[in-house]
């Protein structure tokens, strides 16, 4: 089953276990996960569920569309060069998945 | 009511009564469910009730009309929390009633009663009752096949009939329409939007914004006839089902589905009921109390004081969006905490029709100068509106850098002057003044 694992601007942990071919996002929202906003609902329209990905995790994500990496110039924290937004990100049967959420997302 | 003393059986304890709850939100879309999570995370730790009238747990409406409708969504994804969230949470999920009847006392408990018999106490009332589709009343308008878009069942409806027909006339080129309208393209039927105005999407965006759209979809092969409407609707040979739409100048579009998108409907019945004061919706103060200032009420169904900074004094407005659901429902949480905050961000709305995204940041009332900023070869089109100097709003299709720069700027304050930016290779971002 894949797992995310969720860290906070403070350094919280939390594991949250989700379904393959659900987002990051949705998997987050579902939970509960603070720091995960999302008010469109993963349509690419809002920029509100920012992630800061672990290096080492990169390589295993999709790649980046051109209106993902236009949303994410407008992120409430500045985006970084390992920043996605959670709803592009879908979970693959094995994914173990490290993400840092940002301080705020509005 | 006598007290009970002993000689007298002890009462019959009736299961269908739920316990009291400390506060009973009825309505459990976007706004009821921001509340009960907003709520919980400033602390509150009466017991909720969330109820919804619905049979399906409390889901994201906007992708009804795109992506679910088209089937790259399923259901369940649309769901706001699990069922562990809402335990967790100490929330009680309540769905399929429908409250007909609410008694209240003036310190703001009381009973809610639904048709179904049941009731339910509370300490404090919440009313985040939304809106109900405007019904197309003419001739044939019950046929099977007339349709409109509101909630999951009706999506359920649509998608149902979807796979026998061939023509689709959709009735409204607002928002629904239009995203519908697309979606039913892009799945191979014939579609035909009507629409009764001199021009697409009504008020919610400019002019230049409305003639884009009107290109770009026509450009696309969606047939958009405007100031156009409907005089009645046939069914074929006497059936019960919609076969044909006939226009006011006698023209017949054949039509299997016809799926009327003509606005809304604030639900202000039960507000009536108890004497609340209600005007194009329920009528609410800056926090999102309504006239009997215990019970409050958000999201399409309230009317409320202008929050976007500058605005007329005593202008008020009622908003129909996720993003007014989300942050009115933090304006009540803060009510129902013994704070007062006011509404803050600015309010910003997104409509994705085909390859077109819309994304609206701000209100254009009032503006008395456009900015247009287009990029052809890209597919990128923004409008900023401006009132007195200062912009005030924007449309931005297929611009999300340019939506973003004017969220932000009005969001802190500041101006995108309106010359510099009439160039859309200048990046809005770095000419963002403090005003």
């Amino acid at each position: 089953m894949p797992t995310v694992h969720f860290t906070d601007a403070a350094g919280a942990v939390r594991d949250v276990q989700g379904n393959p071919g659900d987002s990051v996002m949705e998997t987050a929202v579902r939970n509960g996960v603070p720091g995960i906003v999302a008010e469109c609902g993963g349509s690419l329209s809002c920029a509100t569920c920012h992630v800061f990905v672990r290096e080492d995790c990169l390589a295993q994500l999709p790649p980046m569309e051109d209106m993902e990496d236009e949303m994410l110039y407008g992120t409430a924290v500045d985006r970084e060069d390992n920043s996605r937004l959670s709803c592009q990100l879908r979970l693959t049967d094995e994914l173990e998945l490290f993400v840092t959420t940002p301080e705020t997302q509005v | 009511m006598g007290a009970h003393t002993a000689e007298q059986p002890a009462p019959v304890t009736d299961l269908s009564v739920p316990t009291r709850t400390g506060l009973l939100i009825i309505g459990a879309s976007q706004s009821g469910v921001q509340l009960a999570v907003s709520l919980r995370a400033l602390g509150f730790d009466e017991h909720i009730t969330l109820l919804g009238d619905e049979d399906h747990r409390p889901y994201q409406r906007p992708a009804l009309s795109k992506e679910f409708l088209q089937g790259t969504v399923e259901s369940e994804s649309l769901i706001f929390r699990s069922n562990e969230y809402w335990a967790e949470h100490n929330v009680d999920l309540v769905k399929g009633e429908y409250i007909v009847r609410i008694d209240k006392e003036a310190d703001g408990s009381g009973v809610a009663h639904s048709s179904s018999g049941k009731q339910f106490p509370f300490k404090r009332l919440a009313l985040t009752v939304g809106a109900r589709a405007r019904k197309l009343e003419i001739e044939g308008g019950d046929l099977d096949g007339v349709l409109y878009l509101r909630n999951a069942d009706d999506a359920l409806a649509l998608k149902a009939r979807v796979g026998d027909a061939q023509d689709v006339v959709v009735i409204g080129g607002g928002f629904i329409g239009l995203e519908a309208a697309s979606s039913l393209q892009k799945m191979g039927k014939n579609v035909t939007v009507l629409e009764f105005g001199p021009r697409l999407v009504g008020r919610a965006v400019g002019e230049e914004t409305a003639e884009y759209f009107l290109q770009a979809h026509r450009s696309r092969g969606l047939d958009i006839r405007l100031n156009t409407s409907a005089r009645r609707f046939t069914g074929a040979d006497g059936g019960t089902s919609v076969a044909a739409v006939e226009l006011q100048d006698g023209t017949v579009l054949p039509a299997q589905i016809v799926l009327v998108g003509i606005g809304v409907i604030p639900n202000t019945q039960l507000a009536e009921q108890l004497g609340l004061t209600v005007d194009n919706g329920i009528v609410v103060d800056r926090f999102a109390l309504a006239s009997d200032g215990t019970t409050v009420a958000i999201g399409d169904c309230a009317n409320m004081p202008n929050p976007v900074p500058g605005s007329e004094p005593g202008e008020r407005i009622r908003l129909e969006s996720v993003n007014n659901a989300i942050e009115h429902a933090k304006v009540a949480a803060y009510s129902l905490t013994g704070r007062r905050e006011e509404y803050a961000g600015i309010p910003w709305f997104w409509s994705n029709q085909a390859d077109l995204k819309l994304q609206i940041a701000g209100l254009c009332n009032g503006y008395d100068r456009t900015v247009l900023r287009r990029d052809e070869e890209r597919g990128k089109f923004s409008v900023l509106y401006y009132r007195q100097g200062q912009v005030i709003a924007a449309d931005c299709v297929n611009a999300p850098l340019d939506f973003m720069a004017v969220k932000n700027a009005l969001a802190k304050g500041q101006n995108i002057p309106a010359d510099a930016a009439a160039d859309p290779a200048t990046p809005l971002k770095t000419i963002t003044t403090d005003s």
